[in-house]
């Protein structure tokens, strides 16, 4: 949310596990996807498949996530339109790379971390952060 | 009103007991959420835990906050333009698994909005500090800006 203002000028379409926080921000027609996460194999194979559906649906150009298990899904889905995928690791993760981020080093086309002392050749990069 | 939150995780009684200390010399109300810490404080309000949505109200309302230093409170403060006071865990302390706390303070020390207590013997000027802090709407700091340009970049050309 705190990186809307760079998609301003792009139609863009949000999806989110929690639709309350896209009210909150005033977002209007977000598409839901189930919360999951490595320990729930049952439903994270469900909330691949809403992604899935989601962006067969939507055929972006370009998917950006910001994690976790659910972009990530979106990002793997966009690979198979052949949209430009970008993971941006939360800012949260300041000690190392999510594990979503970690798979998104060979899954999307560019990963960035916001913590330059995570950043490496090739990936992730660094390029500043949400604070 | 100054907020002071340790998380809802962990108690971090060295800066609940310090701010609780330092809450009679403010001549301003200090609400703490506490997590689950042993220290009961007497010169402030406290709370085990607060809802999410009160939590927010309570940002809103205040002046400063005073907080561990970990990411969601930062995050919750600039997204309220409110200046924010990290106080960082120490693992020596019993107080986290590890130091990262540390590293997170001092990588976020002085950017816009944030101030940084290593240690409780200068949290009352800190606080000081703090409340005389202005933060400018909608000043977004270089490190967001190249950020935004960055990710409209790679949009447009699949570069980053």
């Amino acid at each position: 949310m705190l990186l809307r203002t760079a998609l301003e000028r792009y139609d863009t379409h949000f999806a989110t596990t929690d639709g309350d926080i896209a009210v909150q921000h005033g977002i209007k027609g977000a598409s839901l996807l189930p919360d999951c996460n490595q320990n729930r194999p049952f439903r994270s194979a469900w909330c691949g498949m809403v992604a899935l559906w989601l962006v067969l649906r939507l055929r972006p150009d370009v998917v950006i996530s910001t994690g976790a298990a659910p972009g990530f899904f979106c990002i793997l889905a966009g690979r198979l339109i052949g949209a430009k995928t970008l993971w941006i690791d939360s800012v949260a993760n300041g000690e190392k790379l999510s594990m979503c981020g970690r798979l998104s080093m060979t899954f999307a086309h560019e990963c960035l971390t916001q913590w330059e002392h995570l950043a490496s050749e090739p990936k992730p990069a660094y390029r500043g952060a949400v604070l | 009103m100054i907020l002071v939150t340790v998380g809802m995780q962990l108690g971090f009684d060295r800066l609940i007991k310090s701010m609780d200390e330092i809450a009679l010399s403010l001549d301003m109300p200090v609400i703490a959420q506490t997590g689950i810490g042993e220290f009961k404080p007497v010169n402030m309000e406290a709370h085990d835990r607060i809802a999410p949505d009160k939590f927010e109200a309570l940002v809103k309302q205040s002046q400063l906050i005073v907080s561990h230093a970990g990411i969601g409170t930062v995050l919750t403060a600039q997204r309220f333009q409110k200046p924010i006071l990290l106080v960082p865990r120490r693992a020596d302390l019993g107080e986290h698994r590890n130091d990262h706390q540390l590293a997170t303070a001092s990588n976020l020390h002085g950017r816009p909005g944030i101030l940084v207590a290593m240690d409780e013997a200068v949290l009352h000027e800190r606080i000081i500090e703090g409340l005389a802090m202005e933060i400018a709407p909608s000043v977004r700091s270089e490190s967001s800006q190249r950020l935004h340009q960055s990710i409209a970049q790679f949009i447009d050309t699949g570069r980053l």
